[in-house]
């Protein structure tokens, strides 16, 4: 059983101010996505007015087509993990995980079953007589998971829910919620700002930033192809370049920054500028490539290596250029010269290799 | 601790340490004890006065009028202060601080002024028999004094600030994430109170009913001036048994009773709850 959720001009304010401000989305139906923003964005709000914990002060939600705006959350019957994990202290993770099977009235004997097999899948089994307290955060985490998916809900939404825990258990979970989606076929909502995490878990993420949903799309389409300033910096780094447009050739664009000049394809989609205009260019830093030359590149600039950082699979490296200081990533493995401080070089890219931004700061 | 000190310095401290001691057994403990000792000495040696217990119908209907009062009083109370900790705890920002405030506000009139401002309100040319006559709802003046209903509206009004701090304080504690999560899970705002808050609340109400229920039990002024002699409470029975017929020994029996109850309640208390972080030591 899975649902799709659809906002419709969405508007919430508290005394005035918009939390989320005229935002409309689709998750199509056991679809993992991804609202991610900063603190503050207006991302959990969003997932709180799709739990039904708080109302939209304007606008309709749907679930599978109707209407569920006024509906309260325990009709919606929404899976929900909560920042925090929100367990029940007086109660045993058993009783914790039978809660919401008692309350739809199922007997004592499906519902030994069907904690036996939660607890199972969430790799827990024979801590059913636990309390919470006594468990870890990881484990506290996978309760939380099974309560929420134990009485097969439409939807499962999680709110910041692997934050609180360290990166090994976190990246170890992460896995786990994968397999548990892939399972399922149930569609997860998943709020988070941690960009990492919502790059390797989501199919499609939405980018909220305050209050509206600035560029949505598949991970890797919003991390090659971000549209403004703030997403490119947000989802992965990012190298800034301020320029000028010189000269317009067909697609196309030719500026100048840094008294040097550089070429780049401004695609359709790409903020239109006029010959004269300022132009904001975004360039990750993995596309840059380190050499003594140019070596056929539609762009260079010479720099000066001034910090190295090994990171293990790879080199991060700052360079001053007439540009400003870039940043440059290399990977270690392939017998490539240890880059070094002080060293000399020319940093290349191609025409496509970096994008037009509008400048939303 | 003290072993490791220098002799000046561990002299200072045993000052420090005995004088409230013998402060507090001269003032309180040895006085304390002659009533005790009354109690079984006067008007002859014996368990005579405490036979009174079971045979004197005056005694009995003053223990049962206590109890039943307390009872009453402690569950009003506990009712009321409750939904004002709720709000205090779960309305946002100030709204939330004016409820505290008008809880603490209460505690700081003497108990002597509530007991007057009620007797101005409710006898029978008070402010509320003339407003309801002067409206044509009544035509006699209401009885709303003198009897148990002023000893109790007068004693849950004294009460409720010592019902809502604790379960205040307790309510604070539970993360306000857990009725939403039951919500999430399927259960009505009704089920998901009963289910999750009020047994997270439970030992709050616990902490707050023995407060009240004891504090109620030896209550003077508020029954003394509210119930103006028609509804007597065990205080106010013991001041006249001692100050006015002078019959000491039952005064002081009565007194030993109550105290003695008093301790038997904690005891059994004590099986429940931590007292311990009931009365804030822990």
């Amino acid at each position: 059983m899975t649902a799709s959720i659809v906002l419709d001009r969405v508007t919430k304010t508290y005394g005035g101010a918009p939390a989320v401000d005229d935002v409309s989305l689709e998750i199509g139906a056991g679809r993992f996505v991804t609202l991610l923003g900063p603190s503050g964005s207006g991302k959990t709000t969003l997932l709180m007015m799709i739990a039904g914990f708080v109302r939209p002060t304007a606008g309709r939600i749907l679930a599978d087509g109707r209407d569920i705006t006024a509906e309260p959350p325990e009709r919606r019957a929404f899976g929900m993990v909560f920042q925090g994990y929100a367990l029940f202290p007086n109660m045993t993770v058993a009783e914790n995980l039978a809660f919401p099977l008692t309350l739809r009235g199922r007997s004592k004997a499906a519902i030994a079953q069907d904690v036996a097999r939660m607890l199972d899948i969430v790799h827990l089994s024979g801590l059913g007589g636990r309390y919470p307290r006594e468990l870890s955060g990881g484990q506290q985490q996978r309760v939380a998971l099974a309560r929420a998916l134990i009485f097969n809900p439409r939807v499962l939404l999680l709110d910041e829910s692997l934050s609180a825990l360290d990166k090994n258990l976190r990246a170890g979970l992460q896995e786990e919620l994968r397999d548990l989606h892939a399972r399922l076929g149930t569609t997860f909502v998943f709020v988070t700002h941690d960009q990492e995490e919502a790059l390797s878990m989501s199919d499609e993420i939405f980018i909220v930033n305050k209050g509206r949903i600035v560029q949505s799309g598949s991970p890797k389409a919003l991390y090659d192809r971000p549209r403004t300033r703030f997403v490119a910096g947000f989802l992965g780094r990012t190298n800034f370049v301020d320029g000028t447009v010189t000269a317009r050739d067909g697609e196309t664009l030719v500026y100048s920054a840094g008294g040097l000049s550089f070429r780049q394809r401004a695609r359709d989609d790409a903020p239109a500028v006029a010959v004269g205009q300022p132009v904001l260019i975004g360039l990750r830093p993995e596309t840059l490539r380190l050499g003594e030359a140019a070596g056929g590149a539609a762009n260079s600039v010479p720099g000066t290596i001034d910090l190295v950082t090994y990171e293990g699979a790879d080199y991060h490296v700052r360079a001053t250029t007439p540009l400003g200081p870039l940043q440059a990533i290399v990977a270690s493995g392939n017998g490539t010269p240890v880059p070094a401080r002080g060293d000399r070089l020319t940093l290349a890219w191609g025409e496509d290799a970096a994008v037009v931004l509008a400048d939303d700061r | 601790m003290i072993a490791d000190l220098d002799p000046r310095t561990r002299a200072v401290y045993l000052v420090l340490l005995v004088a409230p001691l013998v402060l507090l057994a001269g003032l309180y403990l040895y006085p304390l004890s002659r009533v005790l000792w009354l109690s079984v000495t006067v008007p002859t040696p014996g368990f005579g006065n405490f036979e009174r217990l079971f045979t004197s119908d005056a005694v009995q209907r003053i223990l049962w009028t206590t109890g039943k009062l307390c009872v009453l009083t402690t569950a009003l109370a506990l009712l009321i202060g409750y939904a004002i900790a709720y709000a205090a705890v779960h309305l946002p920002g100030w709204r939330g601080e004016l409820f505290l405030f008008f809880v603490l506000l209460s505690f700081w009139l003497s108990v002597l002024v509530r007991a007057f401002a009620w007797l101005t309100l409710l006898q029978s040319r008070g402010l509320v028999n003339t407003a309801l006559m002067q409206l044509g709802a009544i035509d006699a003046p209401l009885p709303l004094i003198r009897n148990e209903f002023g000893v109790v509206l007068g004693m849950v009004h004294y009460m409720i600030p010592y019902a809502a701090l604790p379960l205040y304080a307790n309510m604070r504690g539970i993360d306000p994430r857990l009725v939403p999560a039951a919500r999430g899970l399927g259960a009505g705002p009704v089920r998901a109170f009963l289910r999750v808050y009020l047994p997270m609340s439970l030992p709050g109400l616990i902490s707050a009913g023995i407060l009240t229920f004891i504090f109620s039990l030896g209550f003077y002024v508020t029954p003394a001036l509210l119930g103006g002699g028609k509804t007597i409470m065990i205080a106010e029975y013991i001041a006249v048994q001692i100050n006015d017929t002078l019959n000491w020994g039952l005064g002081s029996m009565l007194a030993t009773t109550l105290l003695l109850a008093i301790f038997v309640l904690l005891a059994l208390m004590a099986f429940f709850v931590d007292l311990r972080k009931v009365f804030g030591v822990k």
